[in-house]
């Protein structure tokens, strides 16, 4: 494990180290003034001007920032709002493609993660969602369930429904099943691990942050279905954030 | 009459058809534009287009938002001595001010003084004894800045403040744990940075009896790159 990290991490130098002086694009200056900063962020001084009809070209993006080098060579980072006010060498205006609220309502995919309590227990969860349409989407979910008395997996699959796609606060129905394994925690007696399926229906929110980000906030109604005389019930609240793409 | 019509009608029809299978310069006839060609021959050719068409395409830039690296420390395990920790962190920078960051770590703890005193029969097996933990994440650059080395150097730099869930496995079970932390981001290249961080890991555990909050407290030094 260890060793598959470091060599993950290894070529993940690697590449970023190649890609520290790709070619980059080269713009010309639209704005009076191009103002270059000494870091990515609006604190971080002006060192340099670059005035209306000069070129630059662009190295790298971090955030909102672009790290752009100068005729003489002079690096520096120029923010977002500046670098659109650029033309590329075709004479257009540069297209910078940052998703935007509009990308939020069409998007496809969505991965993210939630924390909350699951019927009195801590729980945490990953999910995936492939939406077939603006409304309606599959997920896929799987959960870390903690507790004092006894700990657990879940892993559900379901569908969910956005009546509203167009908002940036979007509610939502979903519904689903799956299983459920719970370890009781005992110190005296040892109780065995039981699995189970359950079914949920449920609702919440998810609204748009900013770039591909979503906050969401969900509640859940469970029924576990047990093999003892009596079905278990629980509801689970959970809170996290998502990417979309 | 009618025939004098008929053929003026089809030999002005046999001129236009002419001119339109004419290619409209000698080069490549099946890339000549039709429409553009001249109604009648006669029409000279005012404006001949020497601008080269480029395709535009969106500008196409390396962008670094995510930033992965190895993490190694001290972690001081309540009650269990302090000791070595590695782990690895991932994250991913929002905006300027904001990241989302998830970090795994792994250390063994030691013998708590209760065992070491009594000399008996130790409390937890060895694989009970290492301590594991995932947490997730968000973090706040509070102090962004510069750090000035000499007079001709200055390398950038951010405080930042952290929270995050996660689930740490230490002593026979997994317990919902909340991270807290501050740390130091220094980046020695573009692409390189270094961190110190100090982080406190809050979580329930009843290994010595009753059940009590305990923090555990680390603190690591990672090497990050962004990509």
């Amino acid at each position: 494990m260890a060793r598959l990290v470091a060599c993950a991490l290894l070529l993940c130098f690697a590449v970023a180290a190649g890609q520290a002086r790709a070619e980059g694009l080269e713009v010309i200056v639209v704005d009076p003034y191009l103002e270059m900063r000494t870091g990515p962020g609006r604190g971080f001084p002006i060192v340099h001007v670059v005035e209306r009809g000069e070129r630059v070209r662009v190295l790298k993006r971090r955030t909102d920032w672009f790290q752009v080098q100068d005729a003489d060579g002079r690096e520096g980072w120029v923010h977002r709002s500046q670098m659109l006010e650029t033309l590329v060498p075709a004479g257009t205006r540069m297209e910078i493609d940052d998703p935007a609220r509009e990308d939020f309502t069409a998007h496809r995919r969505e991965v993210g993660l939630l924390i909350g309590d699951f019927g009195g227990a801590n729980v945490i969860t990953a999910y995936g969602a492939y939406a077939f349409n603006a409304h309606l989407s599959g997920e896929l979910a799987v959960s870390q369930i903690l507790g004092n008395f006894s700990d657990g997996e879940a892993a559900a699959l379901g569908v969910t429904h956005v009546p509203v796609p167009e908002w940036r606060i979007q509610p939502f129905l979903s519904m689903g099943t799956g299983m459920i394994r719970i370890r009781p925690k005992g110190t005296l007696v040892q109780t065995p691990a039981r699995t189970d399926q359950f079914a949920y229906v449920g609702g919440g929110l998810r609204a748009y942050l900013a770039r591909r980000f979503i906050i969401r906030a969900e509640y859940k109604e469970y029924v576990v279905f047990t093999d003892r005389d009596e079905n278990e019930e629980a509801n689970e609240w959970k809170i996290g954030f998502a990417f979309f793409f | 009459m009618e025939n004098r019509i008929r053929v003026l009608l089809l030999s002005a029809a046999l001129v236009m058809a002419g001119c339109s299978s004419l290619p409209w310069r000698d080069e490549d006839p099946e890339a000549a534009p039709e429409p553009a060609s001249p109604e009648n021959g006669e029409a000279p050719v005012v404006i001949e287009p020497q601008v080269e068409r480029r395709e535009v395409k969106p500008a196409k830039i390396d962008t670094e938002n995510w930033e992965a690296g190895l993490t190694a420390g001290s972690l001081s395990v309540e009650d269990f001595e302090v000791n070595i920790v590695y782990g690895a962190r991932l994250a991913y920078h929002i905006n300027e001010d904001f990241f989302a960051e998830g970090i795994i770590g792994q250390s063994d703890a030691g013998l708590s003084s209760f065992e070491r005193l009594s000399g008996g029969a130790p409390l937890l097996t060895d694989s009970e004894r290492r301590f594991t933990y995932y947490s997730l994440g968000f973090g706040w650059n509070a102090l962004p800045g510069e750090i000035f080395l000499g007079g001709r150097r200055a390398l950038n730099s951010t405080v930042y403040l952290t929270l995050g869930a996660g689930s740490t496995r230490f002593a026979g079970g997994d317990r919902f744990t909340l991270t807290a932390g501050a740390g130091l981001r220094v980046l020695v290249k573009d692409w390189l940075g270094v961190h110190l961080d100090m982080r406190d890991h809050v979580h329930e555990i009843d290994v010595l009896g009753s059940n009590k909050t305990s923090h555990n407290y680390e603190a690591t030094l990672s090497l990050t790159a962004f990509f």
